[in-house]
């Protein structure tokens, strides 16, 4: 039901060209982006359709690790560098935890996780006031399997423009 | 919604019952010893109790059922089956023939009677008797308003409980828990409050945002819990007496893991401040805040000890999350859990004498116990994922989480589970649909 076909796994290369480790060290470990994608044509620059499409919305965490991996700096090279482009977008930032953890532990790592992705940004010159983090623990994961690949998927940092972007 | 106001319920009078009758010495004293290892349940005969009017005799019929459900669960009873029943009693006052229940091998009996009375209360009488000793043990009279004749049964369950065990009984209680629904990437939460038994099961919220952890305040009237109903993820009170939520202040970041201090009047939690999470406490007065812990690691899930001098808490401080416990103002820090693994939620028991914890080790977690000073380990059940331990305010029982692995197209299940204290016991608890997040009153009374 929730089981990552093919599609998305070309998705997902689109998405996270800079990103092949996330792709490429499982065949099941392709993130599901989103729902069906328009097609590259039918994107408008500045909207949230190229922000997901041609930059990437999600980064990938280790096991209960905060830190932002050499898979992840690439992705988010690019959300800032669009973010720049695009000045009066702002971003709510998630972070999200596989389900093997307790429910308020993974409150907390998740918002550890929102908070590195936001400071990595800033990191990056984007001005903070345009960047909101939230933890959603284990409660939001994209992918219901119990196995490492899912769990790998659900351990990720999702970036949402939340106002200011072009329909 | 329409249980919400049922906490405002009327007191329930209780009058012992006397019985004349020759008083004969003891020949096997009917009774449970809770710390004597594996328990054999005692063989119970729970009658239907009678009515004094035929329009009563279903209520009757009922009230007695829950008393059934209530011991039986319990593990300590085992209920005979009525259909062996050789006496059938009609009279709530005739003295029963002993001897008929010994063939079925009852070691104990109860009977009992219900009365609407002229004022339109319930009221219910039960008696217990000791077939072996031939006498009767405990007879008592409870009434309520007849909408909350289940209580009655639950505190017949109690009555007896108490008389038996020496310890007080957990059946007239509540249990607020998260009530799950849809698939799990898009899973809908509802606080939701159900009588122990997963009778009177209600929705205090809608479903339009995620809640977890509730817990009770010790009076009942309240419950704390967290909520993504505003733009930051906040903890909330809950007014079961008027069905008002409030958050509990106005705080820059994400606060989690509410729990109510024994006195009813702070909550302690955690409070997500400049990227470092930390214990804090509140006073519902004044709300203002004290932070108790100032590490930049993880510190979460704190749970008060029952006389409020200190306070068991969860922190990664030290690589992976452990137990610590500190006084109740954030003084004398220490870390208590040492075995193998990662240790999270613990939760002081009612009595004082154990605190009960999350273990996860390898690809198991498991619900335990230790001592406060971290001796004592016991790991009471093991699954996929058992999560989030509360007590039964006797501290005898514990129920929690379990959610089992998702595979394929079928998404992991939750549902709540109980177990004793000795690890006997497990049972998976009645509840409307997948639940999580249990957390259970204190005495109803």
């Amino acid at each position: 039901m929730f089981r990552v076909t093919s599609p998305f796994r070309i998705v997902c290369i689109v998405a996270l060209a800079a990103s092949l480790a996330a792709c490429s060290s499982s065949e099941k470990e392709a993130p599901a982006v989103s729902t069906a994608q328009p097609s590259a044509s039918s994107i408008k620059p500045g909207s949230a359709d190229d922000f997901r499409v041609n930059v990437g919305d999600t980064i990938f965490f280790d096991v209960d690790q905060h830190s932002i991996r050499a898979d992840a700096q690439s992705v988010l090279a690019k959300q800032a560098a669009w973010l720049q482009k695009y000045p009066s977008v702002r971003l709510l930032v998630e972070g999200h935890c596989d389900e093997r953890g307790t429910r308020e532990y993974n409150l907390a790592l998740g918002d550890r996780r929102g908070y590195a992705l936001k400071e990595y940004l800033v990191s990056l010159g984007v001005d903070a006031a345009r960047l909101q983090s939230k933890s959603y623990g284990k409660e939001r994961p994209v992918c219901a399997e119990s196995d490492d690949s899912c769990w790998q998927q659900n351990r990720r940092g999702y970036s949402v423009i939340s106002s200011g972007a072009g329909s | 919604m329409k249980s919400l106001h049922a906490m405002t319920r009327s007191v329930l009078g209780a009058m012992a019952l006397a019985l004349t009758m020759a008083s004969t010495p003891a020949y096997a004293a009917l009774q449970i010893k809770l710390d004597e290892g594996v328990i054999q349940p005692i063989p119970i005969a729970i009658t239907d109790f009678t009515a004094s009017s035929p329009r009563d005799q279903q209520t009757a019929a009922q009230v007695s059922a829950v008393v059934r459900g209530d011991l039986e669960r319990s593990g300590l009873f085992l209920p005979l089956d009525s259909r062996s029943y050789i006496e059938k009693v009609s009279s709530f006052s005739a003295i029963p023939r002993f001897g008929d229940w010994r063939i079925i091998k009852a070691e104990g009996l109860v009977t009992g009677q219900a009365t609407q009375l002229a004022d339109g209360q319930l009221q219910v009488d039960f008696r217990l008797w000791d077939i072996f000793g031939e006498k009767q043990v405990v007879g008592m009279s409870f009434k309520t308003t007849p909408e909350n004749w289940r209580r009655l049964g639950h505190l017949v369950a109690d009555a007896i409980y108490e008389r038996l065990t020496g310890e007080k009984g957990y059946f007239d209680t509540r249990v607020v828990f998260i009530s799950e629904s849809g698939p799990k990437i898009k899973r809908r939460y509802r606080l939701s409050i159900m009588d122990q038994d997963g009778a009177n099961p209600s929705f205090l919220t809608s479903g339009d945002y995620i809640v977890l952890s509730p817990r009770f305040s010790p009076t009942m009237q309240a419950i704390t819990y967290m909520s993504y109903e505003r733009a930051i993820p906040s903890v909330f009170i809950f007014d079961l007496q008027t069905g008002q939520r409030e958050v509990i202040g106005q705080y820059s970041g994400m606060t989690f893991a509410p729990r109510f201090a024994p006195d009813g009047n702070r909550v302690v939690f955690s409070y997500s401040r400049d990227n470092n999470i930390d214990v804090y406490v509140v006073d519902l007065r004044s709300r203002r805040p004290v932070r108790l812990t100032s590490d930049p690691g993880i510190d979460t899930s704190p749970s008060f000890a029952p006389d409020g001098s200190r306070i068991v808490y969860n922190s990664d401080r030290g690589g992976s999350p452990q137990l610590y416990v500190m006084g109740a103002d954030g003084s004398g820090q220490q870390r208590i859990s040492f075995g193998q693994g990662r240790y999270t939620t613990p939760v002081w028991s009612p009595r004082g004498d154990l605190i009960a914890f999350t273990r996860q080790s390898g690809q198991t977690f498991s619900i335990g116990v230790m001592r406060p000073d971290g001796q004592g380990e016991r790991i009471l059940t093991t699954s996929f994922a058992d999560e989030g331990p509360t007590w039964s305010p006797n501290g005898r029982v514990i129920l929690f989480t379990r959610t089992t692995a998702g595979r394929g197209n079928a998404s992991g299940n939750s549902s709540v589970w109980s177990v004793d204290l000795t690890g006997q016991n497990l049972r998976k608890v009645l509840t409307p649909g997948e639940a999580s997040d249990p957390a259970w009153s204190p005495l109803n009374r």
